[in-house]
């Protein structure tokens, strides 16, 4: 789970972490309070999304006055901003970020990650700040300094003072910027954090050590633990057809094309989305609906796809291992059923593909289903190219 | 022989009242599996599909003689099972349980350093040696016993390609599922090093996804350690966006790393073959067979 800079902020402050004053702001008015409040010369106004690459993108504004401050604020407030990271589309900006602008000496990157090769916490560290980690990693990789963690101690003084000097900080900076490490690993861990990314990590003119952006993603297996974190979620951030799906106790990914699939496992459908490709299909989504759905739950799947006119085909692949192959094709049928207006037809072809336990008890109960549209298919394969074609001539008519 | 389990391992049930792991240890005692006891905290004396229940995994140990355990405990106390039964000096332990948080497990393989157990999974469909033992949810009837080892991060797929292994005549020795998480017991070099030393075992299915670069490792670990068992491979997530995870915790490519491209790229550069699609597992399977020249020693069933 993703939350805004403001917000990632507001926790870090929260564990002793240096950052900027700052104020969220959802109003022109709102923004020009917040800068007075501040009462600096300079004041920044940020666009607050959830995605990187917002300065190069024009969402991150120096204003010189509280009234400049609600300029800039009534042109982002509203505005779509294309970034790197939010894809063509871009996102709208409905809140800001007001906060005190800071004198900027030198920056720097600092962020805790879990390794999967270590199955550590590791701290990297470098002084390309600003740059993305990634390009700093591919192009020049020795300026990125790691610590491994041990879980059972901590992040050792010791090693927060090493990455301190292998930055090169000052001297007189060197405890303020181990204190924020130690803090900021203190977060990482006592939230379930997957990501604490501090980029730019700046140094100012008047020897302070400041997290001048902050991004914290959280594991959303531990948020069960974090019911504080669970209420920072923007709904305007996510798709809305994923929102629906996860509501529905469904993995769901909108991936944006007509060619929809819904199948039981998450390896199995990433690759029914590759096989689906690999027809020359565009896949709608990805979409595992476990193996022991009730009818109502694979309606509400069905609904999900064919929200908005999106699927104009949809294909089941189901492998039935330990789940029976009949119990999957009554549930089908019944959340047919339960979708279509007269009780016998589905708007769009379905496709299914039946393996496995009681495979073909599964099949004789599609065989004989009043609801029109529904179609076996005896292979993957052949389910594959079926339900692509299907849906490239659903649209040449 | 298959690798870590067979039909002498001696198997608790950790959580054996809950549905799933009653449903479940029934399945694995039909397919031969020596399960001895199931732990619950609070209902020893109880049985489940007359396996006698221990309020802890010690208990169990003491009374039964166990050496392996499989795990059906719900997520927020799943961890603890683990550390459990890594206490107990078990020699094999295999988590099924999905959302166990990245942290607990960053923890338990803290805790496992130095200690003998193995651990499989978390969030796994477990281990099945054919017509031996099976520690999971694996169904049993898709396999057959041969000599190819089946290592993947996925359940469906796992099955899915043992399906098309078995249609295509080529037995298993073990099919070991290691789990959609990011941080977990058992890697693919693991999992790998154990074929490498099973004679039984003369090729190797290899099933991965995006996220991490344990393919990419294994691919290198294979040209180094392991040039005369021949490898086939398939990739799931070839269409995946970026930052997108994709049902599994650990499917999600981060920082431009863990493309299905980077994984398929790496394994054909030591020589592995990589199914296009999920439909031609068995086929590429059968082709890397023949190419090595043990298709007909393969070819069990």
């Amino acid at each position: 789970m993703n939350i805004h800079e403001y917000q990632s902020k507001a926790i870090l402050k929260s564990y002793g972490v240096n950052v900027p004053e700052g104020y969220p702001a959802f109003s022109v008015e709102e923004a020009v309070e917040n800068a007075k409040k501040l009462g600096t010369p300079v004041v920044v106004v940020k666009a607050q999304i959830h995605a990187g690459g917002r300065g190069k993108a024009g969402g991150v504004k120096i204003a010189h006055s509280p009234e400049e401050a609600g300029v800039f604020a009534k042109e982002l407030l509203g505005k779509t901003l294309v970034t790197k990271q939010t894809g063509p589309a871009g996102k709208v900006v409905n809140r800001l970020l007001i906060e005190a602008g800071s004198n900027i000496k030198k920056e720097y990157y600092l962020s805790f990650v879990l390794d999967r090769k270590t199955a550590r916490v590791v701290m990297m560290g470098s002084e390309e700040g600003g740059m993305e980690i990634e390009k700093v990693a591919a192009e020049m990789p020795e300026k990125i300094l790691k610590e491994t963690i041990d879980p059972a101690i901590g992040l050792a003084a010791f090693q927060a003072t090493r990455m301190a000097y292998g930055l090169h900080l000052p001297k007189e900076a060197v405890r303020k910027a181990t204190k924020l490490m130690s803090c900021l690993y203190q977060a990482f861990v006592g939230k379930d954090c997957s990501l604490a990314e501090i980029n730019p990590l700046v140094l100012t003119e008047e020897g302070d050590v400041i997290a001048l952006d902050a991004k914290l993603n959280f594991d959303d297996s531990a948020l069960f633990r974090h019911p504080d974190i669970e209420e920072l979620r923007d709904v305007t951030e996510e798709d809305p057809k994923e929102l629906a799906a996860a509501k529905e106790g469904l993995n769901y990914v909108n991936l944006g094309g007509d060619v929809a699939c819904m199948v039981n496992g998450a390896g199995l459908a990433m690759a029914t989305v590759d096989i689906i490709k690999y027809y020359g299909g565009e896949p709608a989504n990805f979409l595992d609906v476990g193996g022991d759905s009730t009818p109502e739950k694979i309606a509400a799947a069905f609904r999900i796809m064919l929200d908005g006119g999106q699927a104009k085909g949809i294909f089941v692949n189901i492998f039935g291992g330990i789940n029976k192959c009949d119990l999957v094709a009554e549930g089908i049928v019944e959340a047919a059923k339960i979708i279509s207006p007269d009780g016998k037809s589905l708007p769009v072809p379905v496709v299914v593909r039946l393996e496995g336990t009681n495979v073909e008890r599964g099949r004789e109960i599609l065989k004989n289903t009043p609801i029109e549209n529904v179609i076996m298919a005896p292979t993957m394969e052949g389910g594959a190219e079926t339900i692509v074609k299907l849906v490239k001539e659903a649209e040449q008519a | 022989m298959g690798i870590l389990v067979n039909k002498d391992t001696k198997v608790i049930v950790q959580g054996i009242t809950g549905k799933a792991a009653t449903f479940h240890t029934k399945q694995m005692l039909e397919y031969g599996t020596k399960i001895v006891a199931g732990v619950t905290p609070g209902k020893a004396g109880q049985t489940v599909e007359g396996v006698p229940v221990f309020n802890t995994v010690r208990d169990a140990v003491e009374a039964t003689g166990a050496n392996a355990s499989v795990i059906y405990v719900p997520a927020r106390f799943a961890a603890d099972s683990i550390l459990e039964a890594v206490d107990a000096e078990l020699d094999v332990v295999v988590c099924i349980t999905e959302h166990i948080p990245v942290q607990d497990m960053v923890k338990v393989r803290r805790y496992m350093e130095g200690k003998k157990t193995r651990l499989i999974g978390p969030n796994c469909p477990g281990i099945l040696t054919a017509d031996e033992a099976k520690l999971g949810i694996i169904p049993g009837y898709i396999h057959r016993k041969g000599h190819v080892g089946v290592i993947s991060r996925s359940g469906t797929l796992t099955y899915e390609a043992t399906f098309q292994l078995t249609a295509a005549g080529i037995g298993q020795t073990t099919a070991i599922g290691i789990g959609g998480d990011p941080i977990k017991g058992t890697d693919f070099i693991d999992a790998l090093a154990l074929f490498k030393d099973d004679p039984d075992t003369l090729a190797v299915l290899m099933i991965g996804e995006i996220g991490g670069t344990a393919e990419e490792d294994a691919a290198k670990w294979i040209a180094e350690n392991m040039p005369d068992k021949p490898v086939a491979a398939f990739i799931s997530g070839r269409q995946a966006p970026p930052g997108k995870r994709m049902g599994h915790a650990g499917a999600i490519i981060s920082g431009g790393k863990g493309t299905a491209a980077d994984k398929i790229k790496a394994l054909n550069a030591v020589g592995i073959e990589v199914a296009d699609t999920v439909a031609h597992i068995g086929e590429t399977v059968v082709k890397t067979l023949k190419k090595a020249g043990i298709y007909e020693q393969c070819h069990t069933c």
